[in-house]
């Protein structure tokens, strides 16, 4: 207990430390003003996610391949997790294009593609509710997992190749282009304060799992009585 | 090798049973009809439009027509549980889904060209010009679709809400191949004509990328 | 009905556990029927009688334990291959008798498929019915081709799941003499039933099964009798 305290205290605190370090530390970008200081949220908020996806797929292969229910616990913990960054991701790039653009959203290669991805993990959510028995959830929520971690770079090369052939404004420009060292460095500190956090809230959502399961269970076999 | 045989022999089925009652074909063929005239009523598109828009709208159609027509690819095997007697008589469980995914490519592909005269009058498209490119994209593009489609079905059909569950987790996947097609067959109709090769080869990869998944986990698809 | 099966095979459950969500449908289930033998498996509803049957089919795959087949030379892929019918036929309705016979045929390469379909055919009194739809048939009928299907590999394990459900006394009759002429031929023969009957009488062992456990066998000196009437619900 005291440790998942620790934890949660540390990441917590990491993430002030980042807001603090975008808004005070990082210098003003020359174009853009105030609210290109979003970029450390939005970039590191799109960066865990997707680690806490491919930790969904670890969950879903190791699951298929051992059959234990712990990794089952992992892959919906990483799903649940990876869903709430990219959520911030799909808000806060809107948030960044209007004051800047003039409009909420333009199907710009990289949002688009979060986009979809963000789809294919509520559908995994989905279906693990439409199934009732959780042996069968788990493997065929796995299955679909993997199926849908595949499509992932599918949908990101695909869509940008669309881009190539029809040019739109760019979210937040070109990745990483000229950075200023300080920049830099508080883009990776934010990156690693959003990692941490996700590591915590991944495994807060897996502690819940694990007791939902044992409770659930301990319901079944007072019915069975 | 046995892995083609038994796909043959299930593949000849699955054409047996379709072709007897001909009941996904039609529906598919008129089900993009359909579609097509109903996207033409809402977008009202002039000519030049029709030319650029006409093609996203047909991939678009024939993306929903999928997600109907694969639905009961599975849900078919459950009503005398054959999908019981077809794991028991198959040495390897992937020449089940082989069967099916080709079956199912050939009828989208069948439902695709008879839809073709159609779109091509009611848009305005060239489409004789060039055909045997054209004819290429359908066939990868609905490759693509019938693999994930049929990997898909399987998991849909032991699920609850099993009729909206499938475009639910067919439509997100098959993005690229949308995407893709769509773009390229724009291209073929375009006033100069250029094939994109890259556009062609991405299909090509994603039908390999899902081919093998469904390859290397489709016994654990079967499981009960 | 069958031709002299050449390699009499048994079948051995050794601690077989089936797990569903933590709950336990079969529970160390650990016992053989030698080949050649006749046997019962008795149980309510949810005792696990279906469970166990499809494990022995290998339609699933059990939580623990080891299944074997004492006796086989595997039929093909090194796989011995019992013949199973369930509650289900597990033939195609909008196929014809035929059509769906010479299907599973030519899938487990049997030789001579064509006439072997129609030998089948013949022997469940159904060669004339052969080109209609299995759609069209009476629930005898069905029960007969779905015993046809599971005969058309000349497996040496038979298992059956309540194959007299739904079956007019006729139907009881031919799958009594059916069977004793199968098992006379040589196969080992695997029924779940929940009562005594014609069918029952045949056999030469029985097991109870009560919530996913063994309870009761004849081997080791319970009646068949007690076994088959045992609760009676």
């Amino acid at each position: 207990m005291t440790k998942r305290i620790i934890f949660g205290g540390v990441a917590i605190l990491l993430v002030i430390a980042a807001a603090y370090a975008s808004f005070f530390i990082a210098p003003e970008e020359r174009t853009m003003g105030l609210i290109q200081r979003i970029f450390y949220f939005h970039v590191a908020s799109a960066w865990s996610g997707f680690t806490a996806f491919f930790l969904c797929f670890m969950g879903n292969l190791l699951y298929v391949w051992k059959r234990d229910q712990r990794y089952d616990w992992l892959a919906v913990s990483g799903a649940e997790v990876g869903l709430a960054f990219t959520t911030v991701v799909l808000i806060t790039g809107p948030i960044w294009a209007h004051p800047v653009w003039g409009i909420w959203w333009t199907w710009d290669a990289r949002l688009t593609s979060t986009f979809v991805l963000w789809l294919l993990y509520v559908s995994y959510l989905l279906l693990r509710t439409l199934i009732d028995e959780p042996d069968r959830r788990a493997l065929l929520s796995s299955l679909f997992g993997i199926f849908a971690f595949l499509d992932v770079p599918l949908v990101f090369g695909a869509i940008r190749w669309w881009r190539t052939q029809h040019p739109q404004p760019v979210i937040m420009g070109g990745q990483g282009s000229g950075l200023d060292p300080t920049m830099k460095a508080v883009f990776f500190f934010s990156a690693l304060a959003m990692h941490v956090f996700m590591l915590f809230l991944v495994a807060e959502r897996y502690a819940l799992e694990k007791m939902q399961t044992e409770a659930d269970f301990l319901a079944r076999e007072l019915e069975a009585q | 090798m046995s892995l083609f045989s038994n796909t043959g022999v299930l593949l000849s089925k699955e054409l047996r049973t379709e072709f007897r009652s001909r009941e996904l074909l039609t529906t598919t063929v008129v089900f993009i009809l359909v579609v097509l005239i109903l996207f033409s009523f809402a977008i009202s598109p002039t000519t030049e439009e029709s030319r650029e828009f006409g093609p996203g709208l047909l991939w678009l159609a024939i993306l929903f027509a999928a997600s109907l027509m694969l639905q009961p690819c599975f849900l078919r095997e459950q009503n005398n549980d054959t999908l019981s007697s077809l794991r028991l008589a198959v040495s390897d469980p992937f020449s089940i889904f082989l069967a099916k995914l080709v079956a199912n490519t050939l009828f989208l592909l069948l439902t695709e060209l008879i839809m073709l005269p159609f779109f091509a009058i009611f848009y305005n498209v060239p489409v004789l010009p060039e055909l045997h490119w054209l004819i290429l994209v359908l066939f990868l593009g609905s490759l693509g679709i019938s693999v994930a489609g049929t990997a898909l079905s399987a998991i849909s059909a032991q699920a609850r809400m099993r009729e909206l569950l499938l475009p639910l987790l067919l439509l997100p996947l098959l993005t690229p191949v949308l995407v893709v097609s769509a773009t390229v067959t724009v291209s073929l109709f375009e006033r100069e004509p250029i094939v994109k090769g890259k556009g062609i080869a991405f299909l090509a990869v994603f039908d390999i990328v899902f081919l093998t998944a469904l390859w290397l986990f489709g016994e654990y698809l079967l499981e009960e | 009905m069958a031709p002299f099966i050449l390699s009499p095979t048994g079948l051995r459950f050794e601690g077989i556990d089936k797990r569903y969500g933590g709950l336990f449908a079969l529970r160390r289930v650990t016992f053989e029927i030698s080949a050649g033998e006749y046997a019962v498996l008795a149980g309510r509803n949810g005792s696990g009688k279906t469970t166990l049957l499809r494990i022995a089919g290998q339609l699933v795959r059990p939580t623990a334990g080891k299944l074997s087949f004492p006796g086989s030379t595997a039929d093909f892929a090194g796989n011995p291959r019992p013949g199973y019918v369930g509650h289900s036929t597990m033939v195609y309705d909008e196929l014809t008798a035929e059509e769906n016979l010479l299907l599973f045929a030519r899938l487990q390469k049997v030789e001579s498929p064509v006439a072997r379909a129609e030998d089948l055919l013949r022997e469940v009194g159904l060669y004339e019915r052969r080109a209609s739809l299995v759609r069209t048939f009476s629930r005898g009928m069905r029960q007969r081709i779905a015993i046809a299907r599971a005969l058309i590999h000349r497996p040496s394990v038979l298992l059956l799941d309540e194959p007299a459900t739904g079956l007019d006394p006729l139907g009881i009759t031919w799958l009594a003499n059916s069977l004793r002429e199968l098992n006379r031929a040589g196969c080992t023969i695997v029924m779940s039933l929940h009562g005594e009957s014609e069918i029952s009488s045949l056999a030469t062992r029985a097991v109870r099964l009560d919530a996913g456990n063994v309870i009761a066998d004849t081997k080791t000196g319970a009646s068949l009798h007690d076994i088959l009437a045992f609760g009676a619900a």
